[in-house]
């Protein structure tokens, strides 16, 4: 968050590109204090409206890239250019786990980031029904996260990333530890969030098929030291929203191509 | 919980004092040797005005100790988490205060303070670590994620200390709390005997050292008996204020479905 650069983002529009970069990213390295360099050299841009995942190994660095993103972590070199205003208001935050507080009823785990920011009553009233609505726990406002399921516990997470109205939204491996059937429906739903509100998403993934269904575009990195090895570019497709999507030939085509980018990588 | 296992300690005490008493009995021992449990409820009562007195002087000491020690270990464990370097520089010290047996020290506080204050001044050193440490190990628990949400929103060290640090810390402190609660008495005693007559010579401990130079052994235990009350109590209502506490949310008090 230190290394804001001054010069304004570029208008270029690279081919296949959704839109003009909303965060660019500059020769990004980072060092852990044990020694282990975690990324090198990393540059690409997040570009408006897209849906791009960040595929790799486990331990390849890519929740830090995220962070990184989020500008929770400084990297060592290299410079990070956000987009006026999309930082921290409007960027919404999908963990790992739910990281829900479990003192607090589902209504105000979602408001939390409202509370932050100082925003109250009747909009924050408003916005967390929306928010609820939006992810399908509307009558869950009172509950505790410890008496939800880890699907719905993710929902809420969700939801809570939801509530600022991110311009961008970082999501970091939010449902590898679900089971495929709450995954395929989270999935499902999360593409049509996407489409809905028009927001920028990151997604973090060791999920070959994961990356497959749902970006327009994937970057595969290779691990210790993290690096982008490769760029799949897929079409927006509005055959991904044929239920039969997932059995399809053009489906299983792009898992293909991810799966030998991943193999090269290695 | 079962009925059966309620009930479960209660039985095991009353067997234990019946054997005492038929013992007693049996041998046919002198009071002055081992006065059996009737004798000894005998004795509570009759000299209930001045072992009830006394057990309020230690109950008041025992609760200005513990109130004393959660403040100022609570106000450490705020400052530890604020700055790595006032916990690195204090808590070896705060383990050096642990180590040092209270009974040892006692006799220092007894010069440099009033009785009374000496007295204390022990209560609360005792309960003062557990609460200190159970504390700042509980504000160093806030999830890690959720503090990157924090920062994320541009939350303060306060807004991240009242609504993620507090609560974070609450069943730790907690925890510490009934630790200390049982050590805030022990405490007190162990600063009463210190004092012996020195002290205003009112409280439980004081009753017992005066029953036993006038070898008053029915005393000595009724007195022994209002002590070991008064902790169980002090354990089962800071144990009830967890449960209160915690009980909407937190692993130790949530039932499995």
């Amino acid at each position: 968050m230190k290394s804001k650069r001054a010069k304004p983002p570029a208008k270029r529009k690279p081919n296949g590109a959704q839109g003009a970069p909303l965060t660019e990213l500059h020769g990004i390295g980072k060092t852990f204090d044990s020694g282990v360099i975690a990324l090198r050299d990393i540059s690409f841009s997040i570009r408006r409206g897209e849906f791009l995942s960040l595929l790799g190994a486990s331990g390849c660095g890519k929740t830090s890239l995220l962070r990184i993103v989020a500008g929770l972590l400084a990297p060592d070199t290299g410079d990070i250019a956000w987009q006026e205003g999309n930082r921290p208001r409007e960027t919404g935050f999908v963990f790992q786990e739910p990281a829900l507080m479990p003192w607090a009823s589902i209504g105000a785990n979602i408001r939390l980031p409202l509370q932050l920011l100082g925003i109250d009553g009747r909009t924050a009233e408003l916005r967390t029904r929306d928010a609820l609505s939006q992810v399908g726990l509307e009558k869950f406002a009172d509950s505790r996260p410890h008496e939800l399921s880890g699907g719905m516990r993710m929902r809420a997470s969700l939801a809570r990333a939801l509530i600022v109205k991110p311009k961008l939204l970082l999501m970091d491996e939010p449902f590898a530890a679900l089971d495929e059937i709450s995954r395929f429906k989270l999935n499902d739903e999360l593409l049509a969030l996407w489409q809905k509100l028009g927001c920028t998403i990151v997604f973090v993934t060791h999920s070959v098929f994961e990356a497959a269904y749902l970006s327009t575009r994937t970057l595969v990195m290779s691990s210790r030291p993290g690096t982008i090895v490769e760029e799949v570019r897929f079409l927006p497709a509005t055959e991904r929203f044929d239920p039969q999507y997932r059995t399809s030939a053009s489906f299983a085509a792009r898992a293909r191509k991810l799966s030998q980018a991943l193999e090269r990588a290695q | 919980m079962k009925k059966r296992d309620l009930l479960a300690p209660f039985i095991a005490i009353a067997i234990l004092i019946t054997a005492w008493e038929t013992a007693v009995r049996y041998f046919a021992l002198a009071p002055q040797v081992l006065p059996a449990p009737s004798l000894i409820l005998q004795t509570l009562i009759a000299d209930a005005r001045l072992l009830f007195g006394s057990l309020l002087v230690t109950l008041r000491i025992t609760f200005a100790a513990l109130f004393i020690a959660t403040a100022t270990g609570v106000l450490l464990a705020i400052l530890f988490s604020a700055s790595r370097f006032a916990e690195r520089a204090l808590f070896p010290i705060a383990v050096i205060l642990q180590v040092t047996p209270i009974i040892a020290i006692a006799p220092l506080l007894l010069i440099y303070l009033e009785p009374a204050n000496a007295v204390l001044a022990c209560a609360a050193l005792v309960a003062f670590f557990p609460i200190l440490s159970n504390t700042a190990l509980g504000f160093a628990s806030a999830d890690r994620q959720l503090r990157d949400l924090f920062s994320l929103y541009d939350a303060g060290p306060l807004k991240t200390l009242l609504y993620l640090r507090f609560p974070t810390a609450l069943p730790y402190f907690l925890g510490g709390l009934r630790i200390a609660g049982g050590l805030a008495l022990i405490g007190a005693i162990v600063g009463e005997i210190a004092a012996g007559s020195a002290g205003a010579g009112s409280g439980l401990a004081w009753r017992i050292i005066e029953a036993g130079h006038r070898v008053n052994i029915p005393r000595m235990y009724a007195a022994l008996v209002l002590i070991v009350l008064a902790g169980v109590v002090i354990f089962a209502l800071l144990s009830w204020l967890q449960h209160i506490a915690l009980r909407r949310w937190h692993a130790s008090a949530i039932t499995a479905e």
